[in-house]
Parts: structure tokens; sequence; C-alpha cells
């Protein structure tokens, strides 16, 4: 007898999900985008200049991360993926797709007290593989190095890694869970040294070059500055987008809209 | 008196003066700092626009309007639910062990970090539906369910057991003395609910993360319902993490700080208002 | 006609106690949602390993999950919020039932329901900015994002908790008691503390054990000033708790990695559940003792 109260409690709270089942599901005049942070101000602009020239249409992004965008797509929750890294061949063979929309830079920052101004992409590996751990060692004060980095899973994390083949052997003193924070706490501690997409930059850090190039539009586009990643759009290979959505993706991969993403401060492929 | 006696008055007394201290200077530190940082970035534009990145400026009128819809859309359906359950206990419930059940239950839920309930929101109702402000207000239902069950329940109980065997008497039916005795009697209950879970909804960012997403949505009350879009709280958050960008962070921090003053005058008021009227 | 109307009151008799009812529905589906998404990832990893393992390394080419560095942080964490937060709380309660005049008693009060509203984020964000460089330059560290860090946030945040529940139990206290002491020739102070905080002790607990969930359950202010790097626990290290650790990885993870945090989470309210039951039994004895 209780038990039977139980469940149809519960079918109760089934039938409050599915009645709004109905309501959240449909993509009608909205676009949802999905994924990448370090994307944010990038597909910002976009949705902005977008929607201005398109009324009818909303664009929706949620930050949630790169991991959590592709999941979004693969399981049909969100149009379009946003990733700050390549797609996983593992991913490509659950029928994903990815379309590089631009570069973005990855900074390598440190306190603006800090008199180091250049390491190269070798000196970066031992420093954060904690190999060299003294700031006086690559030319600084005599301070011992904090290692500021991302979480697990972050696509700013795996693309620094990857390039300075650090990967799995970070002796990070901080993992920190977003761009602002590491901006923050680099601005906040002279000895520490962490890594943030160029694309959101302040100028509380000093941005160090590597190995003599400066980051730029120019340098991250011929591949001369070394630490970089792509921003991916993701899309399910075999489904076409909804209308509105193959809109949004066609405008955003066009030469059009080339200017607003180097306006937000990444580098466009065309 | 010995003096061993007095020493531990005194050094007692000393301790306790201490402590209030420290919990004073916290309080005014915090308030300070926070007022200090936040209030000289408030100002009327930010109050009353939407963020745009062509033209580089913030604004949280969507995360004001989205705190509003999501306050009323969990007010909405806690309310009968919490008061359903309190009168359930109060007047029906007669198998104390249904009760005891129900009130372990309610304890249990008023326990549960809201970490736990951003994922098992996330797995229930955003993973089924999307993340929407709507997902939000579901998870914030069940974390505020007991409270409003608690607060109800207890004026529930000052309402004399005469007044419902008067109305009993003159041939009423249960339901009846319900609705026309028991619930008019429990709007203190009700009120002071409300203001507990609008404080809670305004503090809340965990349970919210996961569920509702952070999108600034500004639109209608239907549609931004069922669209991604973030609270006060949870803006704040975003300002603070993803973009770095303190100035709105704290202005977001001061708005919220003097909100939370106003609840806790409504709180007062409305107690004040409801005592007197009983004892009048 | 009369038949009818038993019949009606029937009716809304069974929908209130469907109501009533929610709220046991409510924890079931929390209970039945964490146990199916968090099971899966012990059974493969396997119980032991994953609770005493001590290495996490969820994204690794050879990942390892361990969660005992998390356990330790959150179980040390919160007992160093205990003993910062509850004496400064329960004498500052004392003060305020017994001693406090009543314009400072109020203003207190006030101070206190404050500061339990500020959310955590903002206690996050001043940890970051104040407490996190001051403890940097105040012990010589290269970093202070650190278990210290994450203990005093904590133990500024249950102590609003604290401080409004010991009240509570200390007004409950019956004046007779009081009276009687204070006429055999006790001080007030003595009455205080050897009458009326015995009598409460029950509330007292209550109040602690309440102070244990909430620092334990407490993700988005630690989140920003331990660190989060997955070490075995240390003062003045770098320290990643259980709610953290699910905060952290969550939006990024997939797979294994996923349900691992999900095995987390289930963990976290096991604990929960184990703090609820004592909370549980202090009031239940709270309540027997008034009568």
């Amino acid at each position: 007898m209780k038990f039977g109260k139980k469940i149809l409690d519960l079918g109760l709270m089934g039938v409050l999900a599915l009645s709004v089942l109905a309501g959240c599901g449909g993509t009608g005049g909205t676009v949802s985008t999905d994924g990448s942070t370090s994307m944010e101000k990038v597909i910002g602009a976009l949705k902005e200049t977008f929607e201005s020239e398109n009324k009818s249409i909303s664009v929706t992004y949620n930050p949630t991360g790169s991991g959590s965008g592709i999941t979004a797509v693969a399981e049909g929750r969100c149009d379009i993926g946003l990733s700050s890294r390549d797609l996983k061949d593992e991913e490509i063979a659950q029928g994903l797709e990815g379309t590089v929309l631009a570069y973005d830079g990855i900074a390598i920052i440190v306190n603006p007290e800090n008199p180091v101004a250049d390491l190269d992409v070798e000196t970066i590996g031992r420093i954060f593989t904690g190999e060299i751990t003294n700031w006086s060692d690559v030319g600084g004060a005599d301070a011992e190095i904090v290692l500021i980095g991302r979480e697990a899973g972050s696509g700013t994390r795996d693309g620094f890694e990857s390039i300075t083949g650090t990967k799995d052997n970070c002796k990070y003193r901080q993992e920190l869970t977003s761009t602002g924070d590491v901006i923050t706490t680099v601005a906040g501690n002279p000895a520490a040294v962490g890594y943030a997409s160029l694309a959101s930059l302040k100028d509380s850090v000093k941005t160090l070059t590597v190995g003599g190039v400066t980051p730029s539009d120019e340098t991250i586009k011929d591949g001369s500055y070394p630490v970089q990643r792509n921003f991916v759009l993701v899309t399910k290979k075999d489904e076409t987008l909804s209308p509105s959505a193959q809109k949004f993706f066609d405008y955003i991969t066009s030469e059009e809209a080339a200017e607003v993403i180097k306006n937000a401060g990444a580098v466009p492929v065309k | 008196m010995s003096g061993k006696r007095r020493a531990y008055s005194i050094v007692m007394k000393l301790l306790m003066w201490l402590s209030v201290g420290l919990t004073g200077a916290l309080v005014l530190f915090l308030v300070g700092f926070i007022f200090a940082k936040g209030l000289p970035n408030i100002t009327w534009e930010l109050l009353t626009e939407s963020p745009s990145y062509l033209q580089n400026k913030i604004g949280i009128l969507p995360d004001i309007v989205n705190t509003v819809y999501l306050v009323l859309a969990t007010l909405i359906i806690v309310l009968p639910l919490g008061v359903g359950a309190a009168v359930y206990l109060t007047e029906y419930a007669h198998n104390g062990r249904i009760v005891s059940m129900i009130e372990y239950a309610a304890e249990t839920l008023s326990g549960i970090p809201s970490i736990i309930y951003g994922l098992v929101g996330m797995l229930a109702f955003a993973n089924n539906f999307g993340k929407c402000l709507l997902a939000g207000a579901l998870t914030l239902v069940i974390m505020n369910l007991p409270t409003v069950m608690r607060t109800t329940q207890e004026s529930l109980k000052t309402v004399p057991q005469s007044y419902r065997e008067g109305a009993f008497g003159l041939g009423a039916g249960k339901w009846r003395v319900i609705r026309t005795v028991v619930l008019p009697g429990c709007v203190d209950g009700v009120i002071t609910g409300c203001i507990l879970t609008v404080g809670r909804i305004l503090g809340e960012s965990a349970a919210l993360l996961f569920t509702a997403g952070f999108a600034h949505t500004l639109g209608g009350v239907v549609s931004t319902l069922f669209s991604s879009g973030c609270s006060l709280t949870v803006a704040l958050y975003v300002y603070a993490k993803e973009q770095g960008e303190f100035e709105v962070a704290f202005a977001i921090a001061a708005v919220l700080m003097i909100l939370t003053l106003l609840i806790n005058l409504a709180a007062a008021l409305v107690s004040r208002y409801f005592q007197r009227r009983r004892t009048a | 006609m009369k038949n009818r109307k038993a019949a009606f009151e029937r009716f809304v008799y069974g929908v209130f106690l469907l109501i009533g009812l929610v709220t046991v529905g409510c924890v079931l589906l929390i209970t039945v949602y964490l146990v199916i998404a968090g099971l899966p990832a012990i059974r493969e990893i396997g119980l032991v390993q994953f609770l005493f393992g001590k290495v996490w390394a969820s994204t690794a080419a050879e990942p390892s999950y361990g969660i005992l560095p998390f356990i330790l942080t959150s179980v040390y964490g919160t007992a160093g919020a205990i003993v910062l937060g509850v004496p400064v709380g329960f004498l500052t309660a004392v003060y305020l039932a017994k001693l406090a005049p009543k314009g400072v008693k109020s203003a207190v009060g006030t101070a206190v329901s404050l500061l339990a509203g500020i959310p955590s984020v903002v206690y996050g964000l001043v940890g970051m900015i104040v407490l996190v460089p001051a403890i940097r330059e105040a012990f010589r560290l290269p970093d202070g994002a650190s278990l210290f860090a994450a203990i005093i946030v904590l133990a500024v945040m249950i102590l609003p908790s604290i401080v409004k529940v010991s009240v509570t139990a200390l007004e409950a206290v019956p004046k007779e008691y009081e009276d009687a002491s204070l006429s055999l020739g006790a001080t007030p102070v003595e009455t205080y503390f050897r009458v009326s905080v015995p009598a409460a002790k029950s509330g007292i607990a209550a109040a602690v054990v309440l102070g244990v969930g909430r620092a334990i359950g407490e993700a988005m202010a630690v989140m920003m000033v331990c660190g989060n790097v997955a070490n075995m626990p240390s003062l003045f290290g770098s320290v990643r708790f259980l709610t953290t650790a699910v905060a952290t990885e969550m939006s990024y993870s997939s797979g294994l990695q996923r349900q691992a945090l999900f095995s987390i989470a289930l963990v976290l309210f096991l604990f929960i559940m184990l703090i609820n039951a004592c909370l549980n039994f202090f009031l239940k004895r709270d309540k027997e003792g008034a009568k």
C-alpha cells in the first residue's frame, strides 16, 4: 500500500517532467551552442552581429567546457558544439564532425613584476614538469616558481600540455577552473606563471614571448608562434542542422564574420 | 567570592567579548569590503542594459529579470507542495510512521549540499529537457520544500484547536475547515517560508550552474523559462571567473547584499506584524 | 449526498497525502539517481582501489581514480573549520542568548543573518583576493592557496548556523534552572556555563553537526582558495576536497571520468546521510529532553 503510493508519487514527478519536455526541446527560432569557455568572447560577438541581422533567430551560448559541448552535440542537446581542442578519434567515430572556426594563441603569462620576458618551448616544458624550480635559473629573481594551470579536461590545458610535451607531467601548484581565475592568481603572485587564451587576456599580467616570437595575429596565422590551438565547431556528420542553425553556421564560417572574430581576439581561418 | 571563581568569570566574559567582537569585525569587514568595491561600480546603465560584446559593455538587466522569473517559478511550484505537506502533517496524519518518514525526508533534504542538488538536477531535469531556467527552478523546488513545509507547520501549530473544533461543531466538513480556518491561519508561516526561499535562491550558485546554464537571456516569462539563463549569483560567478570582471562581480555582490538586508528586514517586519496581530 | 461528501473528503485526504509524500519522493529520486550514476564507475574501478587509491589522474593516458586524498582533505578541512569556528560561534551564542543587552543582541543577530546571506561565491572571491595573498605573505610561502585558506573560509561560513542554532537551544533552557543556580550563590557567568550550557548540550551538539554538514558540503567558495591539486592533504599545500573534485572537472568530463565524478558525489552523499543521522539523533534527544 505504502509502496504503491511511492510509485504514484514518482509517477507524478514523471508527468511533471514530461509536461515541460515538450517546451524545452524545440529549436524553432533558436540556435543553441554549448561548449568551450575560451570561445566565449568570439561566439558572443558573432551571436550579437548575427542576431542584429536576423531578428527572428536567437542564439544561446552555454559556456560549459569543450568536453560537455561535444557530449551535448552527440546527445542532441544542442545544435552546435564549441570545442577548443580538436576532436578525438573516438569522438569522430561517434559520427561527429569538426570545422575549424579560428586559431587561438595560448599566452604564457607571468606577474608584471617578473623580469623574465622570454622563454622557449623546451624551457617552458622543463619549468612545468618541475625540472626547473627557481626563477633565477631562467634569468629571474631568486624565488620558487609557482605553476598555475587549468583543470583536467580543459581545452587550454590540453593544448598547452600537448604542445610543450608535458602531458600528465605538470607539477601544478594550483589547478584553476577558469581563465579569469588563472589571470587573477598570476596577477596576485610575483612568482607565478600560468597560461591563458590570448583572446581573453587582461593588462594585469605580462605576456612572455616564446622563443623570441610575440603572440599576434600574424605569428599565430603563419604558425611561428608555437603555442596555439584550434577553435572547432562540432556538428553531427549525417544529420542536417535546423534551418536557423545552418544559417548561423554559414554566417560564422563566412569571410564576413572574420572581422568580428578578429576583433574578439582570435585569428580567423579565412 | 574566591579569587579563582572571580578569575573564571572574568576570563569567560573576556572570551565571550572577544568572540562577539571577532564575529562583528568579520561581518563589518566583509560587508565593508564588498560595498567599497561594489557600490562605486553600480551604475544605472549596469542595472538597465544587456551585455554586449560588440560595444564591450556589461549590463545585468537580463540576470535581474531571470532571477525574478526563477523566484516566481520556484514559489509557484513549491508553495502548494510545501503548504500541502504541512497541512497533511498537522491536520490529517494519524499514521506515526508516515509522519516520521516525511519529517525524516524533509530533514535529509535540508542537509544535502547544493552541489549534489546541482548534479541530481542535471541528471533528472537538465539531461531530459535541456539546461533551462525551469530545470533550475525545479531543482530549487526540491531544495526549498523542507523550508516552506517547516515554517508552515510551525504557524499551523499556533492556530488554536478551539477554532477547528468550533467549525466542526457547526457541521463543516474537514476540507471546509481547512480552507476557511486552518489555511488563513498559516499566512505568516507561508510568508516566512517565501522570504527564506527567496533568500536561498539569491545565494545559490552550485545548484543552478549545472541546471539552468549561464546565458544572459532577456525575454518574456515563458520563452525565458525554457531557455538557458542565469541568476544574479550565477552571473557574479561567471563574470568573476570566466571573464575576470571584478568590478561587475563586486557590483553584483553589493546588489545581493542590499537585497539580503531587505529580506532580513522584511522577515523581521512580518514576524512582528503577525505577533502583534495575534496578541491583539 | 452524504456518500458523495465522504468520497470528496477522502479524495482531499488522498491529495494531501500525496503532496506530503512528495518530500519522500524527492529523497528517493536523489538517492536513486546518485546510486545509478555513481555505482558503475565504482564497479569498474573497484571499491578499494577507488576509496583508498592515493592517485587521481583522471585524464592521464593511464588514468587512475583514487579518491583518498579528497576524502582526507574533506575530513581535515571540516575538522579544522570546526576547531576554529565552533568556539567562536559557541561563545558568541552564549553571550547573545544570556548576557547581551537588547540593542547589541539585535545588532549582532542581524549581522549574523547577513553573514548567512552572503553567497558562497563572494566568500570565495574575497578569499582569493584578500586571504590567499595574505597567507602567502604571512607564512612566507611561494603560494597561499592551501588547505589552511579553505579552513578559514569554511570556519567563517559555518559561524552563522552555529550561532543561530546554539542561541535557540540556550534560550529554550527553563528559567527556573538558572534562577535556582543564581539563588544558590553562583555568579551569572558560572550559571550560564555550568547550568545553561549543559542543559542545552543536545541543541549545541546539533549546531556543531549542522556546521559539519555545511562545511563538508561547501564547494564554490572552497574551490577558489584551496588550489585544487589532487595532493594528499597538508596544511599549507594545494588540496582538493570531495566537493571541489566534482565541481572542478564536471563540466569538461567524459566517459569513465564523468562516471567517477558521480561516484565521488555518491560518497559525499553517504557522508551527508551519516551526518544527518547524527543530527537527527541529537535533535530527537533534545526534543525528548525538553518534554
